[in-house]
């Protein structure tokens, strides 16, 4: 991109600029005190609307020339060709992942690295990292229902809360402990998921996004009303996992302690869990790679592409819609399992559509499809906040615009899955 | 009986509020086959725009039917602008991409605006100034305010207007008939000379102008407003839309209606605790029974 075309751009963006300050400027810098009911004028913040204004003007002109014009293009546009950063990154590491797919010794490392990652490190990063790779797992199970079968589900953080309930209540209830509802939570939740299916099975697109995005309120809501599920105040003292009767802490850790130099603050059990949803990961990554080319997979993609040609092709559309919603919900409820084993303490709140949401933008972002993609997404949301220590709005402000531009510039995602 | 017949008002209130807003949702459908899920939004920044507003004009000493009609006016062209940008960014740009992408973006535009107010305003609850109890040459209506309050009656008043007003437009004028043939037909549309991108505009303003207005009545009616009321109540909009029959207007009232009595009842007669649940549960219903809705018609999809 020349330099006269960068000052072009920059010109351009005077009006688009002018136009989001007179659209925002009301909300942005009067403000209703909510104390005296009057409205205020924030005189701080007339620099950030006019700055704010004219960089997101110019961003949008420079994104729009990069990108081609949006216009003239039809289906996929093409990658931000010339600045294409995220592109760049994208070619470079799908690239690396081809490359190093073959070669053994690199996944060896690799598995080490994650195996012994909890000796090395501090309790917080241990935490952070078993959200990772439990959103890792939520995302591969809505990979399949959105990725890969082309059904926008909205409400999947419901299926990701049966199996954390299930657990929470089993234990609860009967004192049933989590192997025991490790498969069970997951069968619910895929029961669940067959549930929602045979009803919304001749609905396309839009509608069943909306279908599920009620199902999934509808889910919250009862937890909150209902005595059963303890209502607003959510259960607590979730039983960690089980190791063959032996209590961890007791048993290894001073052993640890002194041999391996494990952080004396580091509560074995935690390390457990983490051992447990890397096994979990492993498995589904392995099992969503061999779906994806089985003749099943063939299927999914086939409903994504083209309903109507697809069930010309004689793909049973009932039965592939079907399956991807009990996998991609079982994948949820083992994933919810484990959570509510990690937390110890589950609400509604934890299981809203937000949460849908966050689970969503891993699977677009990464890329819809591609698994390289998910891994990629479920570090990004999950890691960034963590050094972004703002409040969790701005977080949900930047998601928000997040989707929006990843929809009108990358739609493909930042490593876009090769086919 | 006196019961019943104020869950009556109530859900001639509420339902007529929803139409406002489903209005909105089943013209851009109709037109583009998108579901605005940043509509709610649009009604919530209505809402917002305005409190905003009426706070500045009462505090220049206007009251009465000025302040409401000014206030509402801008709360309309503010509201305006707003769905005219959300078009131009997050929807224009995808009119070819697949089905998907345009809904994803939609969401993304919804929980962005949400953010946006919820953090340049308040998280929590604001008072919403009582702009309509007390209008003058509304004393008429004192023998009936127990049935009805005065802003009940006022709401109920002027749906009707509006969608007179509304009917007149997509019937009478020249935009109207644009809309229509658009609707039907984007490609012959176009053909016959038809601006699409500029109909497209108009049917977003339109909408918008609607929500708005839905935005400030709300307020009006239950006193409060916070940055979530957008997204339950284009929830509920959007599931009377479809109740109706998505792409019809009169479909969109009478669906309105039909959910504001439903949950009115609901709420009168069994808990209210499920008020918001009646929603979802007449949504996936209407949609596994009849997904055309009740006044919609059942297009064949061309191959």
């Amino acid at each position: 991109m020349s330099l006269k075309a960068l000052k072009l751009t920059l010109v351009k963006a005077w009006p688009g600029a002018l136009w989001l300050i007179i659209v925002a400027g009301p909300l942005v810098i009067l403000r209703v005190n909510e104390i005296t009911g009057r409205v205020e004028f924030v005189a701080e913040r007339v620099v950030k609307l006019l700055v704010g204004a004219f960089l997101a003007a110019f961003l949008w002109g420079l994104f729009r020339q990069l990108s081609g014009s949006p216009e003239g293009r039809k289906g996929n546009p093409p990658p931000l060709k010339r600045l294409g950063l995220s592109a760049l990154i994208g070619a470079f590491i799908s690239l690396k992942v081809n490359a190093l797919n073959k070669s053994r010794l690199f996944w060896v490392i690799v598995a080490l690295c994650l195996l012994f990652f909890p000796l090395m490190t501090s309790p917080y990063a241990l935490k952070v990292a078993t959200s990772v790779l439990i959103y890792i797992a939520l995302g591969l199970g809505l990979n399949v229902i959105v990725g890969l079968s082309g059904l926008l589900h909205l409400g999947f953080a419901a299926f990701y809360g049966v199996g954390a309930y299930a657990y929470a209540l089993l234990g609860h209830y009967l004192g049933w402990g989590f192997w025991v509802c490790l498969p069970l939570g997951g069968l619910a939740a895929a029961l669940l998921g067959l549930a929602l299916g045979l009803p919304v099975i001749r609905l396309t697109g839009d509608y069943l996004a909306i279908v599920t995005l009620g199902f999934g309120e509808i889910f919250r809501l009862l937890l909150t009303n209902l005595d059963v599920t303890f209502g607003p105040r959510g259960i607590g003292q979730i039983a960690p996992p089980g190791f063959f009767g032996l209590d961890l802490n007791q048993t290894f850790k001073p052993f640890l302690e002194a041999n391996i130099g494990l952080n004396p603050a580091m509560d074995l059990n935690k390390v457990w869990i983490y051992l447990i949803v890397l096994g979990l990961v492993a498995l589904s990554v392995k099992v969503a790679s061999r779906l994806e080319n089985s003749r099943l997979g063939r299927a999914w993609l086939a409903l994504r592409e083209d309903e109507i040609a697809a069930r010309a092709a004689g793909v049973n559309i009932a039965f592939t819609k079907l399956t991807a919603l009990a996998l991609g919900s079982f994948f949820a409820g083992l994933a919810g399992v484990i959570f509510a084993a990690q937390i110890t303490f589950i609400n509604p709140p934890s299981f809203s559509f937000m949460e849908s949401i966050y689970i969503l933008v891993i699977v677009v972002l990464g890329g819809q499809g591609s698994i390289p993609g998910i891994i990629l997404g479920a570090t990004i949301i999950t890691v960034l906040p963590e050094f972004l220590r703002g409040s969790d709005n701005y977080r949900l402000l930047i998601f928000g615009g997040l989707l929006v531009l990843m929809m009108v510039f990358r739609p493909q995602g930042l490593l876009k899955r090769g086919r | 009986m006196n019961f019943f017949l104020e869950l009556l008002v109530g859900g001639l209130t509420k339902g007529g509020i929803y139409a406002l807003i489903a209005l909105g949702y089943t013209m851009v459908y109709g037109i583009i086959a998108l579901i605005n899920f940043a509509h709610g939004e649009i009604y919530m920044i209505g809402a917002f725009t305005g409190l905003i507003a009426s706070l500045f004009f009462s505090s220049l000493g206007l009251t009465g039917w000025a302040l409401l009609a000014l206030v509402i006016m801008v709360a309309a062209l503010w509201a305006a602008m707003y769905g005219l940008t959300l078009e131009k960014i997050a929807y224009a740009p995808l009119r070819k991409a697949s089905r998907l992408s345009p809904l994803i973006s939609a969401i993304g535009a919804s929980i962005f605006l949400q953010n946006f107010v919820l953090l340049t305003q308040t998280p929590n609850y604001l008072l919403f100034p009582d702009l309509a109890s007390d209008l003058p040459g509304l004393s008429f209506l004192k023998p009936i305010a127990h049935l009805a309050s005065p802003i009940q009656v006022c709401v109920i008043v002027m749906v009707a207007l509006i969608l007179a007003v509304l009917t007149f437009i997509l019937k009478k004028t020249w935009t109207g008939l644009a809309m229509r043939a658009v609707s039907q037909d984007p490609l012959m549309a176009q053909l016959t000379g038809i601006n699409l991108n500029k109909v497209i505009a108009r049917t977003f303003i339109l909408g918008s102008v609607l929500a708005a207005i839905g935005g400030v009545l709300i307020g009006c009616a239950t006193r409060q407003i916070d940055s979530n009321i957008g997204f339950l109540a284009g929830l509920k909009a959007f599931t009377a839309a479809v109740l109706g029959g998505v792409g019809s207007a009169p479909g969109a009232v009478l669906g309105a209606l039909i959910l504001g009595f439903a949950e009115s009842f609901t709420a009168g007669y069994f808990s209210g605790d499920f008020e918001d649940v009646v929603a979802f549960v007449l949504l996936t219903l209407i949609l596994t029974i009849k997904p055309s809705g009740l006044l919609g018609q059942k297009i064949a999809q061309k191959v």
